[in-house]
């Protein structure tokens, strides 16, 4: 994918999985102690070929493919990174990443705390997410929340090549766990420009990706491109809509968001995942106690439904379209 | 040079005679009485609420001793929750283990300047610490340092996943890894026979591909010579181990337990009559290599040394509330400040 003699200097045009990869190779060339390890990884490159050429370049000691089990790969990094290496695992898609559940909670994101910072843990675990790309049964989840419940672990969701490259970039470096959440019907959906100069870019914030005063956007991963492509039609309509990309779910930048609806007064909050117990609710429950007094309309979401996600001949109805957010806009616009 | 017999329980107490080591085996049989004399006290400590939730380690002495004396400075240890000797061994000042088991996670900050630095904390949620000892073996081999990883689990962990997976990893990586099994035929209330139908738990290790060694849990000379042939092959590269150590728990699972409710008094009291501290000391004593007057000055010691330990547990400061906001990440992230002021306000701090 990358051509391994040559350091990347320019922007280039990438897709997500190239600047996946790309972000791959600058953080294993800067820095030693990153190692990667995951099914089918090294020799094969990863099923979506994320670490395609790292093998080849860095050596089997630092592109590892395990055994096939989710807990080992997530008790290794766990163990790897208590001792001072960086190591970057990949879980091949998220319906698998349950059995690694418990490592990831129950040690990675607590070994900080409970030796009072003698040990840390900072891994990356990368998985591909969500729907849309006719995947298998159990391929197409999109379970974010549940690991944004977890104190000290951070989720982190790029929306588009350069802030898949520059926030996975800051993922490896960060000195706490992070879970990086892949959407995966972007990887290939389309070349953009990523520069490959650039410093990492800042966790823990929400990127504004479209100004606007009369309605807030609020989305993150794949649902990126229906929310934008909503702004647009509602542009058509004379409705000024701000898109805000969470991007890190956990720690949650609640300032920004709060200012945007401060400023709009109202508040659609867009994601693929069930929804009951999404994240939205918790982005929802925050605007109505910390921005209730400029609200001008109940904030609404819109989300897949409370179903398992659909194997893939009904996907389609489960996904949240570009005509659903666009109606609960104009609803709230209506209030 | 010891060679072990495949899936024999190996013992050394009984056949001493030509023990070059009786120096190693004297300050071994010192480091078992000053943690049964500290067990006692952790166990009066939480019967008296000065303590949680604690986890004896009555019958455990002999194979925590022996992981503290096998492990070398450079080695790691990988606990689960039953290894007071072997933290000891390593540095762990005892205030601190009571520390931990008083609810308090100053206790798994184990001093910088001893062998525990780099060691994991205890390990409660069964098994999961296996993994992580394949992920240090695996830096550990990375990184070409001439070190092993213990680690140690019970025997109702090894019908976990994370057992078999972390033993298969092992094997096929050639990991300097140890594990070490204290078989101590109960996990909680379930007996053995109903954790496994497996021949033994060492033959367990048959399916990895790597060597399983059963040896006397109660024979600190014999642990001693499994685990001094266990780590010096990790070190040298020639595979990881599993060690089955045949125990009995003489304790309740915790303080929390009561084991009258599904063990037989005569069992108890069978396995008493095997316990490691009186089989060590009879050999000791049958060799001259230890007498009465050692053992009264030795048990005084004991007693000093661990309400010592007592007195800086109990007079030590308690904890800020902020702190547990404090440590989680390497910087409090911006949108926890708010969380952080309203702990800090019930520590009564004038600068919240």
């Amino acid at each position: 994918m990358h051509n391994a003699q040559q350091r990347p200097q320019h922007a280039l045009p990438l897709n997500l999985v190239e600047a996946i990869n790309r972000a791959l190779f600058q953080a294993m060339s800067d820095d030693h102690r990153v190692v990667l390890l995951g099914e089918d990884i090294a020799t094969n490159g990863g099923v979506f070929r994320a670490t395609e050429g790292l093998k080849a370049h860095f050596g089997f000691r630092r592109v590892m493919d395990t055994p096939l089990a989710e807990n080992l790969i997530a008790g290794l990094s766990v163990g790897m990174a208590s001792q001072g290496l960086k190591p970057v695992a990949e879980i091949q898609f998220m319906g698998f990443i349950y059995a690694a559940l418990e490592q990831l909670i129950s040690h990675a994101a607590r070994l900080r705390h409970r030796t009072r910072g003698r040990l840390s843990c900072p891994l990356v675990i990368r998985a591909p997410f969500g729907g849309g790309i006719h995947a298998p049964e159990h391929h197409s989840e999109s379970t974010e929340a549940l690991f944004a419940h977890v104190p000290g672990l951070r989720v982190v969701i790029p929306s588009s090549p350069a802030r898949a490259y520059g926030l996975l970039r800051a993922a490896i470096s960060c000195p706490d766990p992070v879970l990086f959440l892949e959407p995966k019907r972007l990887y290939r959906l389309q070349r953009l420009p990523v520069d490959l100069d650039d410093v990492p870019l800042p966790l823990d914030r929400c990127f504004t990706l479209r100004p606007g005063e009369d309605i807030t956007l609020v989305s993150w991963g794949a649902m990126i491109h229906e929310t934008l492509a909503a702004a647009d039609h509602l542009a058509q309509a004379g409705i000024k809509a701000e898109v805000i990309d969470v991007a890190t779910l956990n720690p949650l930048d609640r300032d920004t968001l709060v200012a945007s609806v401060s400023k709009t007064g109202r508040a659609v909050i867009v994601h693929e995942a069930p929804f009951t117990g999404g994240f939205g609710a918790e982005i929802a429950a925050t605007l109505a106690s910390d921005a209730l007094m400029q609200l001008r309309a109940p904030v609404t979401r819109v989300t897949g439904y409370d179903t398992p996600m659909p194997y893939f001949a009904m996907e389609r109805e489960y996904m949240p379209s570009v005509e659903r957010i666009v109606e609960a806009a104009k609803q709230q616009m209506e209030y | 040079m010891f060679m072990p017999e495949p899936y024999q329980i190996h013992q050394r107490l009984d056949a001493l005679a030509d023990c070059p080591h009786w120096q190693r085996l004297t300050e071994g049989y010192r480091n078992m009485q000053l943690i049964r004399t500290f067990d006692k006290k952790a166990v009066n400590l939480q019967r008296t609420g000065q303590l949680g939730t604690y986890a004896s380690c009555l019958g455990a002495e002999a194979i925590a001793t022996a992981g503290g004396m096998a492990l070398a400075r450079e080695d790691y240890f990988v606990p689960y929750y039953r290894d007071h000797a072997t933290q000891y061994l390593r540095g762990v000042p005892l205030y601190q283990i009571l520390q931990y088991w008083g609810g308090d996670e100053r206790g798994n900050a184990f001093p910088a300047d001893t062998p525990a630095s780099r060691d994991l904390p205890n390990c409660v949620p069964i098994a999961t610490q296996l993994p992580q000892a394949a992920g240090i073996a695996t830096k550990a081999k990375l990184t070409h340092e001439h070190a092993a990883v213990l680690a140690t689990c019970g025997d109702g962990a090894t019908s976990r996943g994370d057992f078999y997976e972390t033993l298969n990893v092992a094997g096929v990586w050639q990991l300097p890894l140890v594990v070490m099994v204290n078989n101590n035929q109960w996990a909680i209330s379930v007996p053995g026979q109903l954790q496994t139908a497996s021949r033994s738990i060492a033959h367990k290790a048959e399916a990895a591909g790597i060597e399983g060694i059963r040896v006397d849990g109660n024979d600190l000379p014999a642990l001693l010579e499994v685990l001094d042939y266990a780590l010096d092959k990790a070190r040298h590269g020639k595979g990881a181990t599993l060690v089955e150590a045949i125990s009995y728990r003489l304790s309740d699972h915790t303080t929390a337990d009561d084991a009258s409710r599904y063990r037989k008094a005569s069992e108890l009291h069978t396995a008493w009559q095997h316990e490691p501290i009186a089989r060590l000391r009879q050999a000791l004593v049958n060799a001259r290599q230890w007498d009465a007057e050692q053992e009264t000055l030795w048990q005084q010691h004991c007693r000093d040394v661990v309400d010592d330990a007592v007195k800086t547990y109990l007079e030590h400061p308690p904890q800020m509330p902020a702190d547990m906001l404090d440590h989680l990440y390497a910087t409090l992230p911006a949108s926890l400040g708010r969380q952080r002021q309203t702990l800090s306000r019930q520590q009564g701090d004038p600068h919240a």
